[in-house]
């Protein structure tokens, strides 16, 4: 039988076309499975910022214009509101690492009874409304608030410090918000680093600090960007918090985007504040990718 | 001296010795009391089945377990005391453990560079090593460019470029495909005759452990239960389970009285005076025992006689199992060359087999 198969012609090979038809369609089922969700990304996604990008380039009248970008570009008030807002994402963004890399590598060591419950640790408060926490921290941090009062109680001040309704309290209710961002994926590729590079390179001499930066810090590099970025990128756009915990004293891009819709007449000046974020946003996933597959081109 | 000839300063080997070792997991004793003299230069195979204590031995060593009690000593250094970084033993490990971040050439000059060696010795030294094992030029390459047997050597390479005190292996040969190992057993011993560094391997392959070493350890249930030459292993099994993890075997219980060995009435002769004990086993390799239907070899004196169960055919022999008179089943093997004078036993069929006294030897039976 096998040699009466083997001396036909390839193109009279039973069941090619039949087959084939088979095959395209699986495709279009998984196709047809995911076409919802495409769907609601075209609807939700690339309409309204279509919409955004074209108001921005008209004026009141409907008429082309780069107007709103030029006020962006020469107004200093503008300028220094990205500023700001960088400032204060890199700073949180920082403070996350030195935070949240202790903690992740303290889950990703112990036992899993033990980094199930951290982890609730690192949940619970990321479940809870960001409107909730945020207002919780100004009842924390305001002049006779728990925090203060303590301080003075046990005598370490006399005055109530400064800590909310400035850049401190800022900072303290975003970092407080990011870290799970931070510690989440950065957890998640420390699991994968396999203890035994660490038990190698102590046996080939390294002491546990020179094992940890040589070995441990580079494998762990990819987490650290992960989370880093996204970290930063949900700085930028950052709203609820700082207009409550800045108290009007830290000005960042999402506040000036939200006074600008009541401020204007048209929706120009605001789309085109909200372009400039999307393209710097764009620009900051475009350079950590490339760090990214730098890195890994460099070690494979 | 083998390693003397390899023209390998014979000073530079270093012996090891282990006293009262012991480690526990709770009640679980991992390592109970281990004793062990090490030669220096001596290639030392751990053998046992998983959670026999081997790789816990090994681990104490290398300084990644710490025991509860007992000394190692390595040359005239007390190690166990040392955090693994200060030890300078080198270690293969099991999954290589090569840095993925790191080239070929920059995994071996990594131990190097923790010594502060300069720049150009350190690259003369991994140039070097990477030729021993047959590696050469490949400094660059990336870590999963390799193939197994390649990161092999590249984990071997690393581990003996520092020039470190002793060796360690864990289960070096575990990862590769069944003809890649048989190679890289011999070339691991080949190695091991070039540099004659003392080296200490775990395995729970008995092939590879009589291969490779000079001398095997066996384990069971964390206590040493034989240390000796692979041939005396083999052939001088101390106990019924170095006698059944090291070969095929079979037993025959054995009673001894006015020093003379009887099973089932019958007299044996013995390579060795038997010694009074309430229990004796003869131990039967499958290969010793000699197929005599039909003819009367006056060479083999211990003689008996048996029904075949079962014959399988295994290319170059067959696997007999015959069932003795007094109702023990044994287990026999029959060259495949004998096959055609005698043709194989069928199922039912009597047969008579010879154990000549030389190979005939009784262990201590259980209680």
């Amino acid at each position: 039988m096998s040699t009466v198969v083997s001396l036909m012609p390839r193109d009279r090979s039973p069941n090619v076309e039949a087959l084939r038809r088979d095959q395209s369609r699986e495709r279009l089922l998984l196709f047809s499975l995911c076409s919802p969700g495409l769907l609601i990304v075209l609807f939700l996604l690339f309409l309204p910022i279509g919409w955004l990008f074209f108001f921005s380039f008209v004026d009141g009248a409907g008429n082309p214009t780069f107007e709103h970008y030029r006020r962006i570009w020469t107004e200093g008030a503008y300028v220094q509101i990205f500023a700001v807002t960088f400032q204060v994402s890199v700073l949180v963004t920082g403070i996350c690492v030195l935070l949240g890399y202790p903690l992740a590598y303290c889950l990703s060591q112990v036992s899993s009874r033990w980094s199930g419950i951290l982890m609730l640790g690192v949940l619970v408060p990321f479940w809870t409304s960001l409107l909730v926490r945020t207002y919780a921290w100004l009842v924390l941090l305001q002049r006779r608030g728990l925090v203060n009062s303590m301080l003075i109680d046990l005598g370490i001040i006399d005055q109530p410090l400064r800590l909310v309704h400035n850049l401190t309290g800022t900072v303290i209710g975003m970092v407080h918000i990011m870290l799970p961002f931070l510690v989440l994926p950065l957890y998640a590729s420390m699991r994968s680093i396999d203890m035994t590079y660490l038990r190698a390179a102590a046996n080939l001499g390294a002491s546990p600090i020179r094992a940890f930066w040589q070995i441990y810090f580079p494998l762990s590099l990819p987490g650290l960007v992960a989370g880093l970025v996204l970290t930063f990128i949900l700085c930028l756009g950052f709203y609820i918090t700082p207009a409550v915990l800045g108290g009007g004293r830290v000005q960042m891009i999402a506040q000036r985007i939200e006074a600008s819709v009541h401020l204007y007449p048209t929706w120009g000046p605001a789309s085109a504040l909200g372009v400039v974020l999307l393209l710097l946003t764009v620009a900051v996933l475009l350079a950590s990718h490339w760090l990214i597959g730098a890195w890994r081109r460099r070690i494979g | 001296m083998e390693r003397d000839k390899a023209g390998v300063p014979a000073g530079k080997a270093l012996p090891v010795t282990i006293r009262h070792l012991a480690k526990h997991y709770g009640v679980v004793k991992a390592l109970d009391d281990v004793s062990l003299s090490i030669a220096p230069g001596e290639f030392v195979t751990l053998l046992g089945p998983s959670g026999s204590g081997k790789t816990t031995l090994l681990m104490t060593i290398a300084g990644f377990a710490r025991p509860n009690a007992g000394s190692i000593m390595v040359g005239e250094t007390e190690v166990v005391r040392l955090p693994p970084h200060k030890r300078d033993i080198g270690m293969v490990f099991q999954n290589y453990a090569l840095f993925p971040h790191m080239t070929v050439g920059q995994n071996i000059a990594y131990p190097l560079r923790l010594r502060r060696i300069p720049r150009p010795e350190i690259d003369r030294r991994v140039e070097r090593v990477l030729e021993l094992v047959q590696l050469g030029g490949y400094g660059s390459r990336r870590v999963d460019e390799l193939s197994g047997g390649q990161r092999q050597r590249v984990a071997l390479a690393r581990a003996i470029v520092f020039e470190p005190r002793i060796l360690l292996m864990d289960e070096p040969l575990s990862a590769l495909d069944k003809q890649l190992r048989e190679r890289m057993q011999i070339e691991i011993r080949r190695l091991h005759d070039q540099l004659g560094t003392t080296t200490i391997a775990v395995t729970h392959d008995q092939r590879e452990a009589l291969t490779m070493s000079d001398r095997v350890a066996v384990l069971h249930q964390g206590c040493l239960m034989q240390f000796a030459e692979p041939r005396r292993l083999y052939e001088r099994p101390a106990n019924r389970f170095v006698a059944e993890f090291i070969g095929e075997s079979s037993f025959l219980p054995v009673t001894v009285e006015g020093g003379a060995a009887r099973y089932c009435g019958q007299v044996l002769t013995l390579a060795e005076p038997a010694r009074e004990a309430r229990r004796h086993l003869l131990l039967l390799r499958p290969e010793k025992l000699v197929f005599l239907n039909g003819t009367a070899d006056p060479s083999v004196e211990n003689r008996f006689v048996g029904r075949v169960v079962d014959a399988v055919f295994q290319g170059e022999s067959v696997l007999l199992t015959v069932v003795l008179a007094g109702g023990d089943e044994i287990l026999a093997r029959l060259p495949n060359r004998q096959l055609d004078r005698g043709g194989v036993p069928a199922a039912g069929s009597e047969i008579h087999l010879g154990l000549s006294a030389e190979d005939a030897l009784l262990i201590p039976g259980e209680d």
